[in-house]
């Protein structure tokens, strides 16, 4: 199996870290497997980690009281899940639970801080590519706000 | 050999209707006696006395020429009278029309087909062609993206060839109950999870301008050549002909030109308001 250090240096989220920093960021890191049905995140409940989804399917959910459990996404083998462990109140803002078995490595995002705090560049790279998901992320949800395969005046 | 006169409809027999969701369903017309072969991409215009044409994309398989397959979804008053037809009304038909998808041009290559809604439609041809000379292709991959698990189109189908390893595909919805085991998201997001090199790919999308224009963005940031995308536009055709003008955008006549363009030929234009 292989370690922490090399999962991270060979997924494209952490592509260009000098292995130093990857030593770093493995060091937060460990395997866990979430069963199908089990949340690997709870809206509301501390958010002090962050996933790389390693193998299987995780949705991402909302509670609304007037249409219950609203699906937002589902992120699969290679996204990240999660950024509230960077933002005060490092609180997480959605639910996101397993579809199947979901293989994932898990980092300390209370680690992470300290050693970003410690190393604005270590902080900035992160931060970087976190902005890049972000972005991303936004940009299909503004799509998904515009109702694409709507009729025309059709609300959303 | 086409229709005689391109602007006579000739009258054809309603040989099946299939509603596929609530407002999308699906006509197969007997050909009329003169309807050569059509290019997967091209289009017809379907006529109905009183009420007026419509401009259609053929759906159905180019190599059966025993019937003419339209998917409609029914957005204006001729569609919706079209949705209300049955086994063995007459539609009148003008057609094939405009310039189809290059399939020649994928031979050799990974073929990425993205369609969006009822963008499916004219795609479908593609998939037809290129599932019968699956060998001809690097791959075949399909990403549909719509509304909800209710919305989308010709999913046995779909199932069937993916089952038979013919094409690899990847569906997601913008919404979905929690029974929906599959994608929730939007197409862009489908397009870093495919596999395929993009230097030697040739990209076929179809939907709603926005969703062209994102998904060609993301392309681009794959890596791909604007050269290898190519796009299906929908305006206002009325000749069909290339004369009335009322489907022109820039230079091009959607109806002649299109409906299908190479992304630098349009381009500008998507990106211009009001056009």
């Amino acid at each position: 199996m292989k370690d922490i250090a090399t999962e991270l240096k060979e997924h494209p989220f952490f592509a260009d870290l000098p292995d130093p920093t990857i030593n770093l960021l493995g060091g937060c890191g460990h395997n866990e497997v979430y069963k199908p049905e089990t949340l690997l995140a709870s809206e509301g409940a501390e958010a002090n980690e962050f996933f790389i989804i390693r193998r299987g399917r995780v949705a991402i959910q909302l509670h609304a009281a007037a249409t219950g459990l609203a699906r937002i996404q589902t992120l699969d083998a290679g996204d990240i899940l999660g950024w509230s462990w960077l933002f005060p109140p490092y609180r997480w803002s959605v639910e996101a639970r397993a579809l199947q078995e979901v293989h994932t490595v898990k980092l300390d995002g209370r680690c992470l801080r300290q050693k970003c705090d410690a190393d604005p560049a270590l902080g900035y790279a992160l931060m970087k590519r976190f902005s890049r998901i972000m972005t991303q992320r936004l940009e299909a949800t503004r799509l998904q706000l515009l109702n694409l395969y709507g009729k025309a005046n059709e609300p959303a | 050999m086409n229709l005689p006169d391109p602007l006579l409809p000739v009258a054809c027999e309603v040989i099946s209707r299939h509603q596929n969701s609530a407002d999308v369903f699906t006509v197969e017309l007997q050909p009329p006696p003169h309807f050569g072969a059509f290019r997967a991409g091209q289009f017809n215009m379907l006529y109905l006395p009183g009420a007026g044409e419509s401009a259609i994309s053929i759906s159905g398989d180019p190599a059966d020429r025993d019937k003419l397959v339209h998917t409609i979804r029914a957005v204006g008053n001729i569609t919706e009278l079209l949705m209300d037809g049955q086994k063995g009304d007459s539609i009148g038909l003008r057609g094939p029309f405009g310039r189809g998808w290059p399939i020649e041009e994928a031979y050799g290559k990974d073929l990425l087909i993205l369609a969006g809604g009822i963008g499916l439609a004219p795609l479908r041809p593609v998939l037809y062609q290129a599932v019968a000379q699956a060998d001809r292709f690097r791959s075949i991959n399909l990403l549909v993206g719509a509304r909800s698990p209710m919305e989308l189109l010709y999913v046995d189908q779909l199932m069937n060839w993916k089952k038979q390893d013919q094409l690899r595909l990847q569906v997601t919805v913008d919404s979905a109950a929690a029974n929906w085991r599959g994608d929730v998201g939007v197409i862009t997001e489908l397009i870093p999870k495919c596999r395929f090199d993009p230097e030697r790919a040739l990209a076929m999308i179809c939907g709603p301008e926005i969703m062209i224009r994102f998904s060609v963005s993301r392309l681009l940031d794959q890596g791909m050549s604007a050269q290898a995308i190519h796009v299906s536009l929908e305006r206002n055709m009325q000749c069909a002909t290339g004369f009335c003008g009322h489907c022109q955008l820039g230079p091009h006549f959607l109806c002649k030109d299109g409906p299908v363009f190479s992304y630098p030929q349009v381009e500008p234009y998507l990106l211009t308001r009001e056009f």
